[in-house]
């Protein structure tokens, strides 16, 4: 009971809002993956070379899509999927029309993957024209990244149909997001790292998006079971958001 | 012929019963009301009949189709003005409806057309490009009402469609409402107040805690009951008002 037309339409209502505020909104999400770069690239590369043969800087670079990425689809599915649910009541205006809950989910999912592609898209070609990808092969991280948005948007749904209220967000982001950040090989290899932290890294899926992008960004394309991990997690994922959605708004 | 048919429809959430079996019929064109105190249950029926939610128990069907069933398809023909304006707050007026005709799957050309004789019929033509949060709030339920109409319903339902508005503004609510009447859409309303069901309905039901307490027209309610509508609503829903105010002077005191 799921029509991809109306979940189009409900995609469709938030790329028109977006059309209308990115302006104001585009550019503060973009100095965050910059002043990253600017900092760690910049700053540390005067004491810390080259990791694996790689200058600092272009070490750190190709991770830095990946997080922006999984972060632009996260803050719309929760904070944004909230406020249109809670706040303005845009879910009951929608689903007081042909579109069905299902429509509706699919249709929340589908954006904070497009927020990913978008974000992802443009830190790629800021990178690339900096000089800090070495290959073509960078293109093909694009569907992926749309992947882990989708990913990530799972997630979001999840935290966004079971917190209590806004506030709650904050353990979401402290809590998981900004370790999935910190711990996923942006900054410094995992191999080094005590035994158990380097394990939880395979559950974490900005570590395999990470992985993705620097492996393209040099032209190798060694990155087939990461792309295998984040299609089992998506559809391991895939029922969750709709059940706890349908659980928080009807009755 | 029958819009609606209920028949012993029940509602409950966690075990607490919001409608609590009840049977009423609403016939192509009319105008019916649910009128009852705060939590009698209007808005649970109102909801139930627009597919938002499944009934617990009983039958209910709109347009001869089970509600469990053919939600979509009901939707599609039914217009919903909600007790609260849940407007797009960042988008234009013209543009709320436009998104809005996209959930019925309108196409973008029709919509604009839909769109430019709704603002003329609600008259908010030259409020097109406004955002709408620099609306009044008369203006904003206008534009409720006009979103309500995009799919050219055949229902329409309309939950406290003048609640906080100013007399005037309530008076031109109701022209468009009565104007939809006319064109023989079948209406029903909730409202807090007896003028405006007086005004608009063709028959009443009355609803205390879940449950009808009395059915038929203005006049015949009168006549049974006796004295104004008013005095019919408080006399079938008064008990608990007298109750409520008990505690509340208790606690007060």
């Amino acid at each position: 009971m799921i029509n991809l037309k109306r979940a189009l339409s409900v995609w469709h209502r938030n790329f028109t809002v977006y059309k209308k505020l990115y302006k104001s909104s585009m550019v503060l999400n973009f100095v965050e993956p910059i002043l990253y770069l600017l900092a760690f690239g910049i700053g540390l590369s005067y004491y810390l070379r080259e990791i694996n043969g790689i200058p600092y800087i272009k070490f750190i670079a190709p991770g830095i899509v990946a997080s922006s990425s999984a972060f632009a689809a996260a803050y719309e599915c929760t904070y944004g999927t909230y406020v249109r649910m809670h706040y303005q009541k845009t879910f009951d205006a929608i689903l007081a029309t042909p579109v069905n809950l299902n429509d509706l989910v699919l249709g929340e999912l589908l954006w904070g993957a497009t927020k990913s592609l978008i974000y992802g898209t443009i830190i790629i070609s800021v990178i690339s024209v900096a000089g800090l990808v070495d290959s073509w092969m960078i293109l093909l991280t694009i569907p992926l990244i749309s992947l882990s948005g989708f990913l990530f948007s799972e997630i979001s749904i999840i935290a966004a149909a079971t917190v209590p209220g806004i506030d709650s967000f904050n353990y979401f982001y402290t809590l998981f997001m900004t370790p999935l950040f910190l711990f996923s090989g942006i900054f410094f290899p995992l191999e080094n790292l005590p035994g158990i932290i380097k394990d939880l890294a395979f559950f974490n899926p900005i570590y395999h998006m990470v992985e993705i992008m620097r492996s393209a960004s040099q032209g190798k394309a060694d990155f087939i079971n990461h792309i295998l991990w984040l299609i089992t997690t998506v559809l391991l994922l895939i029922i969750p958001p709709f059940r706890l959605m349908k659980r928080r708004l009807i009755k | 012929m029958e819009i609606v048919v209920a028949k012993g429809l029940v509602k409950e959430y966690n075990s607490f019963r919001a409608v609590n079996s009840i049977d009423f019929i609403i016939h192509r064109g009319e105008c019916f009301s649910f009128l009852g105190p705060n939590g009698a249950g209007k808005t649970s029926v109102m909801r139930l009949i627009h597919c938002y939610m499944p009934p617990t128990e009983g039958l209910l069907h709109v347009f001869g189709l089970d509600v469990r069933r053919y939600a979509s398809e009901i939707k599609a023909r039914i217009g919903v003005m909600p007790q609260e304006n849940n407007l797009d707050p960042d988008l234009s007026v013209i543009e709320n409806l436009l998104v809005y005709a996209r959930y019925f799957g309108i196409k973008k050309k029709e919509a604009l057309k839909r769109a430019k004789d709704l603002l003329e019929f609600v008259g908010l033509s030259d409020r097109a490009e406004t955002n709408v949060e620099k609306l009044s709030g008369g203006m904003k339920r206008r534009l409720v009402l006009a979103r309500a109409l995009i799919n050219r319903p055949e229902l329409i339902i309309l939950d406290e469609p003048t609640t906080g508005l100013d007399p005037l503004s309530r008076r031109q609510v109701w022209e468009m409402i009565k104007r939809e009447q006319q064109r023989g859409k079948t209406l029903i309303l909730t409202t807090h107040y007896m003028e405006e069901a007086q005004h608009l309905s063709d028959r009443v039901a009355i609803m205390d805690s879940g449950r009808i307490v009395a059915i038929g027209t203005p006049q015949e309610l009168m006549d049974k009951y006796g004295g104004s509508l008013e005095d019919v609503y408080l006399k079938l829903t008064g008990k608990r008002l007298i109750e409520t105010t008990g505690e509340a002077i208790k606690e007060a005191e």
